[in-house]
């Protein structure tokens, strides 16, 4: 950090964000409705404070409010392990690649480069298709993704703690290559990687809910907040809410996370 | 110039070529076949079928005759909309996503770009806040959140707009659509567009051409905003990625007769010729768009040589 505030409009997102993962994990606990039992008196209600259901209820009469938590906690989570898998891939890929420099480093970067000029987004529908629906399969292959990015801004930082003295003073003490990176580059990789990959969480999540809204993603009776907003858009005429309380808690969760992202590189990365 | 063209164009050959070959073996590695169905077909008929499509042959001989057909121009015939081939499908549906995907792109150059470089020079001030808030939404808010809202304000409340539907040659099914996949790059493409802006104009020569006396039109059109593109060329290829997967979802929301349907729906079916088709023309068009950014580049920054 040079010195430069965290600004009050990044605050105030990264206090929303809390409060949504606040209202996620403790939801379950302050609805009486479940996310998949059937209220057949009440299918497709109206939201209402005073009502059973607050934010009204979905086609089969459940609980919209339960749904769109759950969709909110599978998004969260799904964010949560696909970012922890791209940023140990890419982490571990561009330090090696940084580090041991000349041809290994040329032939490591010319495949991320093969790898990103790739229509990515097909071949994780082909994996998709290929392994079954499962959620572990969706958290790989969303990470899978992410980590071409980040082993690229990991290499170039690398490229420059390696010739620092306190790297060769390691070499001169006699620490072998692989000591080296994990006790002496990664640690000082950390501030400007967390920063990154607080601005790819909000891809993540969108994509995974752009696989869930296609029907490749978290099955029924779970639910996502794109599986929320694929069913929405089909009631959209009849009952809009079914569509607006996914959508707008998405989209609200997005931008906020992009906030703190644009905050936190801002402070880190220096203002322009 | 024209050599360094000519070979990244032979180096963008082999990517195809390696693309359209994972991709055969990856969907037939999926479990199913294309003639899974709720009845199951009685084995005779199943034997029939596979023998006409080539599938009873081992894969590496359905491999080579893919590759056969596809070196003269014929992408095989659709398995599962049967008295079709990938190519009459591609060809009925390609028009419209290509018109609702250039259109996107069009508007997304021509507002991003003049918002992103009104912001520079009203750097702080009260629009340049506002484009700037309104630039981090459109990029986090998804075009199936986007274009449903739309359909519900302007469609189902206002009227103005139909909410979904396709009709040839008309103009007023396509709006809602196009804004839905313009927002993303367009916001993207004007925040770039700032942050190089900004940066040329601190530069010596901007200086110089302001202490010759040129009005602030000239120096910005002839001087500034040549440089400040180069980020937003090098942008261009992801922006095309951006707007074809977002064109998967926009169409099947506004029920256009794009090809984006049939990817997600080959997959599924298993209808290996028809996505294999849908592969060829998705990253076809990414890799001629990475080489138009080639040519723009050298074109946009003379300083740019491409040596070595």
């Amino acid at each position: 950090m040079n010195g430069d505030k965290i600004p009050a409009g990044a605050a105030a997102a990264f206090a929303a964000v809390a409060l949504l993962v606040a209202i996620a994990l403790i939801g379950p606990w302050a609805t009486p409705n479940d996310i998949a039992s059937l209220d057949w008196a009440h299918v497709a209600a109206y939201p209402s404070l005073t009502g059973a259901h607050w934010l009204g209820t979905d086609r089969l009469g459940r609980d919209l409010f339960a749904r769109t938590l759950e969709g909110l906690r599978v998004s969260l989570a799904v964010a949560c392990v696909a970012s922890a898998i791209s940023l140990s891939v890419g982490i571990a890929y561009g330090a090696v690649a940084g580090y041991a420099g000349g041809r290994w480093d040329h032939f490591m970067m010319r495949f991320i480069e093969v790898l990103s000029g790739l229509p990515l987004i097909f071949f994780v529908i082909f994996l998709t298709v290929i392994f079954g629906r499962s959620q572990y399969l969706l958290f790989f292959a969303i990470g899978a993704i992410g980590w071409l990015t980040m082993a690229r801004i990991v290499r170039g930082l690398t490229l420059s703690i390696r010739e620092r003295e306190f790297i060769e003073a390691a070499v001169a003490s006699g620490a072998g290559a692989g000591r080296i990176i994990l006790k002496h580059v990664v640690p000082n990789l950390m501030g400007p990687v967390i920063v990154y990959a607080t601005l790819t969480i909000p891809q993540i999540i969108l994509f995974e809910s752009f696989l869930s809204f296609l029907g490749l993603g978290i099955q029924e009776p779970h639910a996502s907040l794109g599986t929320l907003i694929a069913e929405g858009a089909g009631e959209m005429e009849a009952a809009p809410w079914i569509l607006l309380v996914p959508g707008g808690v998405l989209a609200v969760l997005l931008v906020c996370l992009n906030i703190v992202g644009d905050g936190l590189r801002d402070a880190v990365v220096g203002r322009e | 110039m024209i050599r360094h063209f000519i070979k990244r164009l032979a180096g963008a050959l082999p990517t195809l070529f390696i693309i359209i070959t994972a991709a055969f073996f990856l969907i037939r590695a999926a479990p199913g076949g294309p003639f899974d169905q709720e009845q199951t077909l009685p084995p005779e008929i199943l034997a029939n079928l596979q023998t006409a499509y080539g599938l009873d042959l081992p894969v590496w001989a359905q491999y080579g005759r893919y590759m056969g057909a596809l070196a003269h121009g014929d992408f095989g015939p659709s398995f599962k909309y049967k008295d079709f081939t990938v190519t009459e499908l591609i060809a009925q549906g390609f028009p419209v996503t290509l018109k609702i995907g250039t259109l996107a792109l069009i508007v997304a150059l021509g507002l991003g770009i003049p918002l992103g470089a009104y912001a520079a020079l009203h750097q702080h001030s009260a629009g340049d806040h506002a484009a700037m808030s309104l630039a981090v939404v459109g990029i986090a808010v998804p075009s199936f959140v986007v274009l449903p809202f739309l359909g519900l304000v302007f469609g189902v409340y206002l009227h103005w707009l139909p909410v979904a539907g396709w009709e040839p040659g008309s103009a007023r099914h396509l709006v809602l659509p196009v804004i839905a996949l313009c927002l993303p790059p367009l916001c993207i493409i004007a925040r770039m567009t700032r942050g190089s802006m900004l940066e040329v104009l601190r530069s010596q020569y901007i200086r110089t051409a302001f202490a010759k006396g040129l009005p602030l039109r000239v120096v910005i059109l002839r001087h500034a905003l040549r440089p400040a593109l180069v980020p937003v060329a090098g942008y261009l290829a992801p922006a095309v990625a951006s707007i074809m997967t977002g064109s998967l979802v926009v169409e099947s929301i506004a029920g256009l007769p794009g090809i984006g349907r049939y990817l997600v729906q080959g997959a599924l079916n298993r209808d290996y010729t028809l996505v294999m088709g849908m592969v060829i023309i998705y990253s076809g068009l990414l890799i001629a768009m990475g080489l138009a950014v080639d040519l723009l580049y050298a074109w946009l920054d003379p300083r740019i040589r491409f040596g070595r």
